[in-house]
């Protein structure tokens, strides 16, 4: 594997199967995400994108979802004016030359969860370009303030403020909690997997059982800007999604951070992958 | 017959001259730049003579092939004999055909046309036998009279309550329409008293400079010129042309203030002009002499847009009233975060040029940087302390220098102070005093003044506060300073007022901005002062209010040039209560929030 930043993990060539498992199902959600991103062409609809995600996945397999794939195409992006969580559901908004738009996809393959988020641009449009380049700093930061131990809350503080800094606002404000984070975790496979507004009832019930748990021993298994994340990083793996809006265009990544209860400061924390479109993206960009 | 001569006694100078002639008579045709460039031909209204255009001539000369004409029986050109009849439309399309093709044979020409010049272009841009010898044409205050006849017709046959007010509202600016359709008396009128004071009218009512304009000319011209109205107007508004679509692309700019056009007029005109471009202008009917700069800057830029044949090049940014603000230059203090921040991206989305001005550098050149993608045709960032005066007046200096004259000035930039008026000490007081209070003070009178200068108005906002009327016991230092700022605008907007400068006072309210992490707490440890800081901000942070709609507010004060505007709905709250019930918001000031 491509070791390119200083995020790469010290075991990235040896890691554990559970964690090859989780990476393996990473690579695929990606890997659809690319694959429908090429397909894009104007007049295709957000619904008609998120069904392309669905159907590519379950051609190789995938049964049941954290939650099910969403697309958002143009300001949607950005959230503009989103209020309720209904929104955040594919419409029938089309694709047009120059927009930008995001994939975001969270399947479950052989127990293991991935959660994804895939910012592309149908065409050029240089506000989109500058956002995706900004979101390395988000990486970085993430990444070494996990390390130092910090409280998630305190970290959400700092992603906050460099985001304030770069002039864009927190667009990850309006998910359900105003969530960054949340944890992911094995799932057991059932034969019968339903979803419960778009979530996979499987993982809801994972969640729950973690905030359950969480709860008795002070911590959450959603990072918030809350009390309730006024926590050191609890080990596990942690789905990261920094989002970035930029009136009426906005771009993210969505990634597993894993957290172990290690000493050494390098392998407390690491990307799960460092081979990802976006941190090819900016590969690509400081070599050229 | 005038002899051909090389410099004149008009207000055009450098301007090579020479006669055209067409249908018996002679026109004198003025051309300045050089021939090597694309054609710009000015041609005027009524009752003027080409040397209504002489500001705007001078700053498309560098840039452009500049032609102006006398149209006939106007200024230094001949009069057709007899008079009657000799002023129709189709005569006057024959004139330009005939100038077009003297001093610009082979290519196309730019047309713009104010007021009857405008009238005639509609014609030009319009009727068959000039197509492809037009490549654009920017209309200014000058309906199509085919258009106004069809707008007359549509708002008769069907008079809903809104549509026979428009009519009304045209009927009674056209007065002048009427009176001078009357005989002899318009002509005895203008060479007699009204030629004489028609010039001081101007100024006094149209806020013309004085200078070359009008010319020595003026009363032979309006009563020539009043053909025009005798000629056209009655046939063409009975049986409007049903194919006056034009054939160019079309530049329409409307000035808001317009005493004798409605802006209603041009409701419909996509119909007739499939590539619009629409601008509108604070300012009265003689823009040509009023606002030369913003003219030059919007001909300019149409022309050349035109000139680059790129039909998917926008000339108009695509952000809200980029019709107004398209290519001003805007200078905002306090902009590298904020609502500053947020007002420069507002600015820069209409399609302005903008100066983001503070104290960080960073944070101005990435606001700069970011206003250039998002729409902004140049941005700039600038390092200056608002408070230090000399800092000031050099980065005003070089702003006139550099990038021209402002057009519309943000002062934001601003501190926060909060602590009981026992615990404030004078140097705290000296502090915020320096940036809010003397901040606005220096930039209103540097930046003010240079605009007062070019007398081409402009636009001043001030950011006061909520604070500003609602009196609180944690604030006494800011609040107070903000309402120096409220008075201070209040005042000014009444000194500029004359000069078409309108200078607004915005009170946001709480907003969720940087203002809290930098605020002082006087009266408390470091400590506790982080920690109120922290709790204001996350405090502001809850109520959430975006700086991007204070930004919006902004933008709509500078457009319907408000004196004060409060944003917030707890800001309009307690502007209502400082009116109506004070007495409650004084009880409300005791009230002292924990923190």
């Amino acid at each position: 594997m491509a070791s390119v930043t200083s995020a790469t993990s010290p075991r990235a060539g040896e890691l554990p199967a559970g964690l090859r498992g989780f990476r393996e199902v990473q690579r695929l959600a990606y890997a659809c995400a690319e694959a429908v991103a090429a397909q894009l062409r104007p007049g295709i609809t957000e619904r008609a994108a998120a069904r392309m995600q669905r159907e590519w996945l379950r051609e190789r397999g995938v049964r049941d979802w954290f939650h099910l794939p969403f697309a958002w195409f143009g300001d949607r992006t950005a959230f503009v004016n989103f209020r309720v969580p209904l929104q955040f559901f594919p419409t029938h908004r089309e694709l047009e030359p120059g927009m930008p738009f995001i994939l975001d996809m969270a399947p479950i393959h052989r127990g293991y969860t991935a959660d994804i988020g895939y910012s592309g641009c149908l065409g050029l449009n240089p506000v989109h370009d500058r956002l995706l380049a900004d979101l390395e700093a988000h990486r970085e930061l993430i990444l070494r303030e996990v390390r130092e131990r910090r409280p998630l809350r305190e970290i959400y503080e700092d992603v906050d403020r460099l985001m304030a800094r770069q002039g864009y606002a927190n667009r990850h404000r309006a998910y359900p909690f105003g969530v960054i984070a949340h944890k992911v975790d094995r799932v057991r496979q059932r034969r019968w997997s339903p979803t419960l507004f778009g979530f996979g009832t499987q993982s809801l019930k994972g969640l729950a059982s973690d905030a359950l748990h969480g709860h008795r021993d002070g911590w959450s298994p959603l990072w918030s800007p809350y009390t309730f994340s006024d926590h050191p990083p609890q080990p596990g793996l942690w789905a990261v999604e920094p989002h970035l809006g930029f009136r009426g265009t906005g771009a993210k990544f969505e990634e597993i951070l894993v957290v172990t209860d290690s000493k050494d400061p390098q392998e407390s924390a690491f990307w799960l992958d460092d081979d990802l479109p976006h941190v090819r993206r900016w590969q690509e960009e400081k070599t050229a | 017959m005038q002899q051909p001569a090389v410099g004149s006694g008009t207000g055009l100078d450098g301007a090579r001259e020479r006669w055209v002639p067409t249908g018996g008579i002679e026109l004198c045709v003025a051309e300045l730049g050089d021939p090597a460039r694309p054609t710009v031909m000015l041609v005027h209204g009524y009752p003027d003579s080409k040397e209504v255009w002489s500001e705007v001539a001078r700053g498309l000369a560098d840039r452009f092939h500049v032609v102006l004409y006398d149209v006939r029986g106007c200024g230094r050109s001949t009069a057709p004999q007899p008079l009657r009849g000799g002023f129709t439309l189709e005569k006057l399309t024959d004139d330009f055909l005939a100038v077009a093709d003297a001093v610009s044979p082979d290519r196309p020409v730019h047309v713009v046309g104010h007021d009857w010049g405008s009238v005639q272009a509609w014609e030009f841009a319009t009727v068959r036998r000039t197509e492809g010898r037009i490549a654009s044409f920017t209309s200014l205050s000058g309906p199509s009279l085919d258009h106004f006849g069809h707008w007359i017709k549509k708002r008769m046959a069907r008079p809903t309550p809104r549509r026979a007010a428009q009519l009304l509202n045209q009927s009674a600016k056209s007065w002048y329409v009427y009176l001078l359709h009357t005989p002899v008396l318009p002509e005895l009128a203008w060479k007699g008293p009204l030629g004489t004071r028609w010039p001081k009218i101007l100024q006094r009512v149209e806020k013309v400079p004085g200078g070359d304009y009008p010319t020595a000319s003026l009363p032979t011209d309006a009563a020539h010129g009043a053909w025009l109205y005798r000629d056209n107007v009655l046939p063409r508004l009975r049986r409007p042309r049903t194919d006056a679509y034009a054939h160019c692309p079309v530049q329409l700019i409307t000035p808001t203030g317009d005493a004798f056009l409605s802006q209603r007029l041009y409701d419909d005109l996509e119909q007739w002009a499939p590539q619009l471009v629409r601008r509108t202008l604070p300012a009265k009917h003689w823009v040509p002499r009023t606002r030369p700069d913003q003219l030059v800057s919007w001909i300019g830029e149409f022309v050349t847009a035109k000139e680059e044949g790129d039909p998917a090049k926008r000339v108009v940014a695509s952000g809200p009233h980029a019709d107004r603000f398209g290519g001003q230059l805007v200078l905002v203090t306090g902009a590298a975060g904020g609502i500053g921040r947020a007002t420069a991206f507002a600015f820069a989305e209409a399609g302005a040029r903008i100066i983001a001005v503070d104290r960080d550098a960073e944070g101005a050149a990435r606001t700069a940087e970011m206003s250039r993608l998002i729409g902004a045709p140049a941005a700039w960032a600038e390092v200056a302390d608002v408070s230090d005066e000399a800092a000031m007046e050099k980065l005003a200096d070089k702003v006139d220098a550099e990038y021209g004259t402002v057009d519309v000035l943000v002062n934001n930039a601003g501190i926060g102070l909060s602590g009981a008026f026992l615990q404030t000490s004078a140097e705290d007081w000296k502090k915020v005093l320096d940036v809010n209070l003397w901040g606005v003070i220096h930039g209103c009178r540097i930046f003010g003044k240079r605009m007062a200068d070019r007398g081409q108005g402009g636009h001043i906002v001030n950011i006061a506060s909520a604070a500003a009327f609602q009196p609180s016991r944690v604030l006494p230092a800011y609040s107070t300073s903000k309402a120096a700022v409220l008075m201070l605008s209040e005042c000014l907007r009444a000194e500029l007022a004359g000069q078409g400068i309108g200078v607004s006072a915005i009170c946001p309210g709480l907003v969720n901005t940087g203002i809290t992490t930098t605020a002082r707490f006087t009266g408390v440890s470091a400590d506790e002062e982080k920690r109120r800081q922290a709790k204001a901000a996350r405090m502001y942070g809850l109520r959430n209010y975006p700086p991007e709609k204070v930004a919006d507010a902004i933008l709509r004060a500078v457009v319907r040039n408000q004196a004060v505007v409060p944003v917030t709905p707890e800001a309009r709250g307690a502007h209502l209560m400082s009116r109506f019930a004070p007495r409650a918001l004084r009880a409300l000031a005791r009230f002292e929030p924990r923190l």
